[in-house]
């Protein structure tokens, strides 16, 4: 959890740190096994879309992200909470429609959110967390507040209208935004290539004349290095940037999806840039950290993830009458 | 009492509310330099300034997308679309996103939204820009819908609906905002959401008219008066959440009721409210509810066309007479 100070203050990253990506990569890895698992199970109720093979984004974005910053996710959303330090078990609760849950299981998997921690929910709407980020930064503002707004998004949002009415009007307030495009090549069966006039997102900024880049979705320093320099750019007051983040989903576009269209060599050249996997490599060839280390944090994570799939378990489902809480304040 | 016209009202309430707390601000298209298409946000910008009065790109959705996230991080938008038919592009948000937020998140956040829109036509714009869309908002839960019928309501409800923490969509009336009338004075006075008004006491027959067609229904009610027949007028003011006890109460004394909405008839306001007295107020019903009501085509442009197509006067008063002598 990054309350308090964020490394944005301190750009050296200490060995502490890195480890912390790789605990929080393995940790939403994990996750998403463990709610695949639990949906075989027969425990969860409705769908879930998994995050696994995109994890470097949400880590890396994330840890740019100082206490009192912004973040607007998706309906792929489980790595942007678990990345902003939301608590496992709740999550996890949330997801199986428990009591317990973060939202106390109306919201599930697509709407996990909060407050507290600046996480201002998953969107079941592709493209409908766009314009919340733009009024998050622009409320900000109002209020006197430094926050930054660390918008996700996938690639498949960026044609929707709402991504050009927001990315124009956070362009001409100049507000703090870092929209950050998740490309992960494949809205549900439609290839981004065969649905976008641009073969990159990252040029769409020159629409709006702010700063747009192209990184390696699988490199969480690189996912950092990039968000770190659009948050401090939003923060300085010179307004927002657009990020494009190319990475891969390996699993099918949510649980219920039985369909595969895309090519298995694909899937199968992509699963071998696990960025996890290219993340530890550099972890023990650079002499961060030793193989009994991260063996020892992979336990831990593994410890966590059992405690929060039973605390979830545990949790007992909703009382009835609370279906009709919470309309109106 | 002093005489204020109901754009006036509005925008007096808009510059008391914004002068109370520094976290009201105000954006849409032309709300800024140009005060507002219909003028109801003049002077705003020179009072408040252009953080607080936000001239916009045409940008429907992004608007108010904007008023949604501004008041999850706890400011108090209130957003203007030009016409309410406008915001079918924002449908997304006020729909999906305004709505249903404070539910999603299991009660963890309010959203102190104000959608400002004028309806309905009369003044030969057309099917575009004519549109009486409340029963779609009605119809889903977590929007507040409110409609005023005076100066002194539009001042009252507009500046409850700014203090308010809800999404709340604020109907008003193009051929209302010239209608003079009394206001109270004051920065607290308040008309609160969800109280019926009874615009008219009358033992005969009960009119319940929203918005625009409340006046139309209280010179109505002059005229049947004169030929002996008494009607009560009752305004709702907020359609949602619907003061029905007051709306009950004046059937269980008059047995007959006519329903005058400047929405389509067809699953409007008229509609619900009389699924709501079948079931409240059957047996106390002496003849069938009455409807009044746009008829259910796109809005023509010529006037001929577009007087045969709106409630008028004469519609209501026919209406109470069939009623009367059922």
């Amino acid at each position: 959890m990054k309350r308090g100070k964020s490394i944005r203050d301190s750009p050296d990253l200490p060995r502490e740190t890195l480890l912390d990506w790789y605990r929080q990569m393995c940790q939403i890895r994990a996750f998403e096994l463990e709610i695949l698992a639990l949906q075989k199970a027969g425990l969860l109720p409705g769908t879930a879309h998994l995050y696994i093979g995109m994890e470097a984004i949400a880590v890396g974005a994330c840890a740019a992200m100082k206490s009192d910053d912004l973040l607007t996710s998706t309906h792929r959303g489980h790595g942007h909470a678990i990345a902003r330090g939301l608590d496992l078990g709740r999550m996890m609760a949330e997801v199986l429609g428990r009591s317990d849950g973060c939202c106390r299981g109306k919201g599930g998997s697509m709407h996990i959110a909060d407050i507290r921690l600046g996480m201002l929910g998953a969107d079941g709407i592709v493209g409908g967390g766009i314009p919340v980020a733009v009024g998050a930064g622009l409320g900000t503002r109002l209020k006197g507040g430094h926050s930054v707004v660390f918008c996700f998004f996938g690639e498949g949002a960026c044609n929707q209208g709402s991504f050009h009415e927001s990315l124009n009007m956070a362009a001409i307030y100049r507000l703090p935004v870092v929209f950050i495009c998740e490309n992960n090549l494949w809205a549900l069966s439609a290839a981004f290539l065969e649905t976008s006039a641009v073969g990159s997102v990252a040029d769409r900024a020159g629409s709006y004349k702010i700063p747009g880049e192209q990184v390696d979705g699988n490199d969480v320093e690189a996912v950092f290095t990039a968000a770190y320099k659009a948050a401090s750019r939003a923060q300085k007051g010179l307004g927002p940037s657009l990020l494009e983040c190319v990475s891969y989903r390996w699993e099918g576009h949510s649980i219920f999806t039985r369909v595969e269209i895309r090519p298995q060599q694909e899937i199968a050249k992509w699963k071998r840039k696990d960025p996890i996997e290219r993340f530890r490599g550099h972890l023990l060839r650079r002499g961060i950290a030793t193989s009994n280390l991260l063996q020892q944090i992979d336990l831990e994570v593994e410890a966590s993830l059992d405690r929060a799939a039973q605390f979830a378990k545990n949790s007992p489902p909703p009382d009835r009458g609370t279906a009709f809480e919470d309309v109106y304040s | 009492m002093r005489t204020l016209s109901y754009l006036e009202a509005l925008n007096e309430a808009l510059k008391e509310e914004m002068h109370r707390d520094g976290l009201v601000f105000v954006m849409g298209e032309d709300v800024g330099k140009m005060g507002g298409l219909f003028k109801v946000t003049q002077g705003l910008l020179e009072a408040f300034g252009p953080q607080r009065v936000i001239d916009t790109p045409i940008s429907e959705a992004a608007i108010a997308g904007a008023g949604v996230g501004s008041a999850l991080v706890g400011a108090r938008p209130i957003i203007e679309f030009q016409f309410l038919d406008f915001i079918t592009i924002a449908m997304d948000q006020i729909v999906n996103h305004a709505a249903k937020l404070r539910y999603m998140t299991g009660g963890m956040v309010s959203l102190p939204l104000v959608v400002r829109a004028p309806v309905c036509g009369g003044i030969g714009l057309g099917a575009q820009h004519s549109q009486s869309l409340e029963a779609w908002f009605i119809h889903v839960p977590g929007i507040k819908v409110v409609m005023p019928s005076t100066p002194a309501d539009a001042k009252g409800l507009l500046k409850s609906a700014i203090r308010d923490n809800n999404p709340i969509l604020f109907l008003e009336h193009r051929l209302l905002y010239a209608q003079s009338g009394p206001v109270p004075e004051g920065t607290e006075y308040l008309v609160p959401l969800g109280v019926a008004d009874i615009k008219r006491s009358g033992t005969d027959i009960t009119v319940v008219a929203t918005g625009r067609t409340v006046p139309l229904a209280l010179t109505a009610a002059a005229s049947l008066a004169v030929q002996g027949i008494e009607v009560e007028v009752i305004d709702p003011r907020t359609l949602k959440p619907l003061d029905a006890a007051t709306i009950v109460r004046s059937v269980r004394k008059t047995n007959r009721l006519v329903i005058v909405n400047d929405g389509w008839r067809t699953c409007g306001f008229a509609a619900e409210l009389m699924a709501v007295i079948m079931e409240e107020s059957f047996f106390d019903l002496a003849a069938p509810i009455q409807r009044v009501c746009t008829a259910d085509v796109p809005m023509p442009v010529a006037t001929p066309l577009e007087k045969a197509v709106m409630v008028s006067e004469e519609d209501i008063a026919t209406a109470c007479r069939i009623a009367v002598a059922a």
